[in-house]
């Protein structure tokens, strides 16, 4: 009994024809999920701080702390 | 002893590792250069014996032809390239006259003779467990005290003086400041200090 002849040719097409169309699938799920998971999340974090942020009330905190070298707390 | 010992790279030991390093693993290829078989080792240690032997000049050693097909007792070889005896005498011949004749007729002792004959060593014999690990186990240890001592050395003597940065004192200054600046205040260093309560969140 003879065997049956081994496929010879396309076997890089059958791969990528199997693969490519997973891997494009798992970036996409990939990417989607950073997006929601990370980039989403910081930009509502960054917008909520910012919403309720007073610069001159944080200078002034800082400036008292004294972490400032060109003005001094006002004791000083 | 400072704490930057072990902060700091390990230049001096690091050759003592190397060696410890070296000792797991080729030890075993070293103690074994017999069993191992491979050609390079065998006419290594065949070209060493030849050399020594003309130097000593006490026996002439069999200087093996490495191009002929040789016998070799290793694991991945069931079937080595010619039988272990070279030189039959008279008894063995016949035996091997008998030998083609209908196995069934021998002996067990005609067999295991015959079997003699063709290996040199039998499986169970060749995979039979040696001290070995002892040698190594112990030479392991000796390189790793050793790279300890040189440690303590570099430790004692190598190391500059420890940066003030390393303080306690300092490091809480450091981090007081880190606080103040409110470092990352959105999601990172002071988004995790509570500023009402002066605490952790």
């Amino acid at each position: 009994m003879s065997l049956a002849k081994p496929v010879m040719r396309g076997l890089l097409g059958k791969r990528l024809r199997f693969h490519l169309p997973i891997a494009f699938a798992l970036s996409l799920v990939a990417a989607i999920g950073f997006k929601y998971g990370v980039t989403e999340p910081r930009k509502q974090a960054y917008a909520d701080f910012y919403k309720q942020y007073d610069a001159v009330k944080e200078f002034t905190a800082m400036k008292e702390a004294g972490v400032f070298e060109s003005v001094r707390p006002s004791g000083e | 002893m400072n704490k930057s010992v072990l902060t700091q790279p390990l230049r001096l030991s690091s050759v003592s590792a190397v060696l410890l390093f070296h000792s797991l693993t080729t030890t075993m290829l070293r103690l074994t250069a017999g069993r191992v078989g491979s050609l390079v080792a065998r006419r290594a240690t065949v070209a060493l014996t030849t050399n020594s032997a003309r130097m000593a000049s006490h026996e002439v050693a069999q200087a093996v032809d490495m191009s002929q097909p040789m016998y070799v007792d290793r694991l991945d070889t069931p079937l080595p390239d010619k039988p272990y005896t070279d030189v039959l005498t008279a008894a063995d011949k016949s035996l091997k006259q008998k030998e083609k004749g209908p196995w069934s007729q021998l002996s067990q002792e005609e067999k295991l003779a015959l079997y003699r004959l063709a290996f040199h060593q039998t499986y169970p014999e060749m995979k039979r467990p040696s001290a070995e690990w002892k040698t190594v186990l112990g030479g392991m240890f000796i390189f790793l005290g050793f790279t300890g001592l040189l440690v303590w050395w570099q430790a004692s003597y190598v190391y500059p003086p420890r940066p003030r940065t390393f303080d306690e004192e300092w490091q809480a200054k450091q981090l007081q400041r880190m606080l103040d600046m409110k470092v990352n205040p959105i999601e990172g260093f002071s988004a995790k200090w509570d500023y009402e309560k002066g605490q952790w969140k």
